[in-house]
């Protein structure tokens, strides 16, 4: 809690929090603010935007409500974003975790894999998946966590190997501590905060790679994201550029959001090291 | 000998800190003397050394007066030279020593890069560099601590500068490699005439060589004088526990079952 | 570590529920279970695994990455055909970003907290918020659609017979909207990179040594803080040489620009699994050329590297 409090004393932590806070309560309460299907076909299609208070955004080629779909659609990207950041940082820590304390030929090998996931450039690997797989949300998060989960291991495992040779670590093991309980008290904590402060980047690329699947028509197509909204406005750009205009400045103050509560973040840890 | 700079009621204190560094120092420097700054950890001596220097961070209060004889205020690198404590966090570590040793002439004295060049080495030779024309063209990670030392001091001294300030540049260094150093600093300031202040909290060593002393504590002027003077009758109680626990090797032990 | 890719990746796609085959037959238009049967075996996919991955592997030292399904022609002509434009977008627009974003990023860094320093900082983290895709967009609405000052998409106009100097004119008008979408999100991130690693530099004690030597600040800024936060700026861009890879792949789809990325997009569409881990082998292979010569740069700037015993 007082982290929270020292966070909203810098102007970045507090305007991203609050960017946040608000996107989260707009898609929790998502059904409440635009009920319904966001898919189904609502008004005449193509209205311009600011012109009907009953769409205040317009609606799109088929008569959708493009207000509701940028409603709906922030529970996409939070979703995919948080959760992908999630597993990328869980598979990474356990990676690296284990690659630091193994040593020896596992290290090697584990790294070895890791050195391959950084060199196959993560979207294509993304776009592999999907494709492979099928597009639905659980196979999106798992395609975006593959390609983003090297770069918190290799972290994680530098932190590890660092850390180990440390004098409070030498002294814990002098004393008799068992191994286990080094790693658990002494070294985890430690490592956490650089692998925490990458997490809000993992966050924000998540967010734009799902925009950008589901863009190229490979995201699910059961639901409504910003990126097949951007989509679908394309093939009207012309004549109607603000069906794609919207959704983009919905990613962007999403993305912004995150990176200024990251930066909020990186301010007060770096005021309490201070 | 004139007082080439007059300090009168000097206060400094670093931003965001309510005590002062140093408070109320009243001192004269004067032209041509060797002055060696005397403190512990905390007394201020490199404070005073930056503030006279101006090398103070951004956000530092000042507050008093220093009057300089030579009517300016003196610039860094043209009427002052400085070398720090750490030789290896001196010189950036990828430029050429010699790029680092005659920029300052380059800039003060208005010479052109190459006779800059040629300055620079005439500088190694004269701080005793092994082989100056190879050493111009090698980077600081090549040579050991007391040669970078030494680039240390070529470059600070490359514009001919009238004073030259050398805060702690022994304490990292080796005991012999000490020794060299300092008569290395007491010859090049004897033959240009300079004024040395150096600042140490080992007053051995500069009692061996400074004409006037300064003791310092917790940011305040204890005494100063002429060293003679000082050590055989200190005047502070300050000054005399600081000459009592001085050690070397004639010292009694400080543990009794040392000596069995 | 090629190897694990190219094991990784077999895998991968032979998880895949259909086959290239079977999407041929969808496209055109359906087929029985003698012709899907007769065609497998033509490509050779009703082998087990196990012995199609030593087959690939096989054929891979002889630089063969097997026959593309959808297109009906080998992948490594495919590959090597529309590699060399992607490599122009990107060499471009890394070039742009580079340069452009570092010299921001010293006037930002030379003055940390000024007033230029905070609207710099701010614009490049709107800008480095912006998908790139969406930036494209845009940039093709305000000067393709309504301004009509450059093409829409395509690397050159389509049969114009034009050769020489005038080609290439064409092919830069067609590669500007695409190179510039590219470059400003990379120099807003090249930005703040620069920008924080002077910041770091000017903590350092050399700087402090310098300023007692009393230079100029131009001097101080450029040759000593800037050429400093230049390291961690190279390494930065081998790091991300990766993702602007991949990142080719939607601009390329927006402006129908020939490239190695589009033809990502096509395998995917056509689910033509050869094709598609010869793009990935290929892109691995060329991230790690780039790699390489990121390294060799980077020794060339920091003597450090590769230092052996000191002189004296």
């Amino acid at each position: 809690m007082r982290r929270i409090r020292n966070l909203m004393k810098t102007p970045e932590g507090m305007a991203g929090f609050g960017i946040l806070a608000t996107l989260i309560l707009v898609a929790l309460f998502a059904p409440v603010l635009s009920p319904g299907d966001p898919l189904r076909i609502a008004g005449d299609p193509l209205l311009a935007p600011f012109v009907d208070p009953a769409f205040p955004l317009g609606t799109d080629r088929l008569g959708r409500d493009v207000l509701a779909g940028i409603i709906h659609g922030t529970r996409t990207s939070l979703a995919v974003g948080i959760a992908a950041a999630i597993a990328a940082i869980a598979i990474g820590l356990c990676v690296g975790l284990a690659a630091g304390f193994a040593g020896g030929l596992v290290e090697e090998a584990l790294m070895r894999v890791v050195d391959a996931f950084q060199i196959v450039p993560s979207f294509l690997l993304a776009l592999a998946f999907v494709s492979v797989i099928g597009a639905s949300v659980p196979v999106v998060v798992l395609a975006i966590a593959l390609g983003a989960w090297a770069d918190p291991a290799r972290l994680t495992r530098a932190q590890v190997l660092s850390i180990r040779e440390r004098d409070y670590v030498a002294a814990a093991r002098v004393i008799g501590m068992h191994p286990v309980e080094i790693a658990w008290k002494e070294i985890l904590p430690n490592a956490l905060p650089p692998v925490l402060a990458l997490s809000a980047i993992i966050v924000a690329a998540a967010i734009l790679t799902e925009a950008a699947l589901s863009f190229l028509g490979l995201g699910d197509p059961n639901i409504v994201t910003w990126g097949s909204m951007i989509a679908e406005g394309r093939n009207v750009l012309r004549s109607s550029p603000s069906l794609s205009i919207f959704p983009g400045i919905a990613l962007v103050v999403t993305v912004i959001g995150v990176y200024l509560l990251s930066e909020g973040f990186g301010k007060t840890l770096a005021g309490s090291e201070a | 000998m004139s007082a080439l700079c007059e300090i009168r009621e000097l206060e400094v204190a670093y931003r965001g800190n309510s005590v002062p560094a140093l408070t109320n120092i009243d001192l004269d420097i004067h032209a041509g003397e060797r002055l060696a700054i005397i403190g512990e950890s905390g007394s201020g001596k490199s404070t005073l050394a930056r503030t006279i220097a101006r090398l103070l961070p951004a956000g530092a209060r000042v507050r008093g007066e220093m009057r300089w004889s030579i009517g300016q205020v003196p610039l860094p690198g043209r009427d002052l030279g400085f070398v720090f404590q750490d030789p290896s966090a001196s010189l950036n570590p990828v430029l050429t020593i010699g790029e680092q040793v005659a920029e300052g002439a380059r800039r003060h004295l208005g010479l052109t890069w190459r006779t800059a060049y040629e300055r620079a080495l005439d500088m190694l030779e004269r701080v005793r560099i092994p082989d100056p024309a190879k050493v111009l063209k090698a980077f600081p990670h090549q040579l050991s601590g007391g040669q970078r030392q030494r680039v240390a001091i070529a470059a600070a001294l490359a514009a001919g500068p009238g004073i030259l300030i050398a805060d702690e540049v022994t304490s990292a260094l080796d005991m012999i490699v000490q020794a060299e150093i300092v008569s290395l600093l007491d010859e090049l300031v004897r033959e240009a005439g300079m004024t040395l202040i150096f600042i140490t909290h080992d007053i051995a060593l500069a009692s061996g060589f400074a004409d006037r002393v300064a003791i310092f504590r917790d940011g305040g002027l204890v005494e100063a004088g002429p060293t003679g003077a000082i050590l055989t009758s200190p005047k502070d109680v300050y000054t005399r526990a600081l000459l009592a626990s001085h050690r070397d090797l004639s010292t009694p032990p400080l543990i009794r079952e040392a000596t069995s | 570590m090629l190897l694990i890719v190219i094991v990784l990746t077999f895998l991968l796609l032979e998880s895949a529920s259909g086959d290239a085959v079977d999407a041929y037959l969808l496209s055109i238009g359906g087929g029985d279970a003698t012709v899907a049967q007769s065609l497998r075996q033509a490509y050779g996919l009703d082998q087990s695994m196990l012995a199609r991955l030593w087959l690939y592997i096989s054929s891979l030292s002889r630089l063969d990455l097997g026959w593309s399904v959808a297109f009906d022609r080998p992948v490594l002509l495919l590959v090597l055909e529309r590699l060399p434009n992607t490599l122009l977008l990107m060499g471009s627009a890394t070039a742009l970003a580079f340069g452009l974003g570092s010299a921001l990023g010293i006037v930002a860094g030379a003055k940390p907290e000024s007033a230029s320093d905070r609207v710099l900082s701010t614009v490049s983290l709107i800008l480095y918020a912006i998908p790139s895709f969406w930036l494209g967009l845009v940039l093709s609405i305000v000067f393709a659609v309504q301004l009509r000052w450059l093409p829409t998409s395509g690397i050159e106009t389509i049969a114009s017979g034009k050769t020489g100097l005038t080609r290439a004119a064409d092919i830069a008008s067609h590669l500007v909207l695409p190179v510039g979408a590219l470059a400003l999100i990379y120099t807003a991130l090249f930005l703040r990179v620069m920008r924080a690693g002077m910041a770091d530099v000017w903590a350092l004690d050399f700087v402090l040594f310098a300023r007692s030597k009393g230079l100029s600040r131009s001097r101080i800024v450029l040759r000593h803080v800037a050429r400093n936060a230049l390291l961690p700026l190279v390494t930065m861009l081998g790091l991300q040489s990766a993702a602007m890879l991949g990142g080719s792949v939607v601009i390329e789809s927006i402006f129908a620009v020939p490239g190695f990325g589009r033809l990502a997009q096509e395998a995917v569409s056509g689910r033509d699994a050869p094709l598609l881990m010869g793009i990935i082998l290929v892109s691995a292979v060329l991230v790690i050329c780039i790699n390489l010569v990121i390294d060799l740069l980077y020794a060339a700037l920091d003597p450090r590297v590769g230092a052996s015993e000191p002189a004296a």
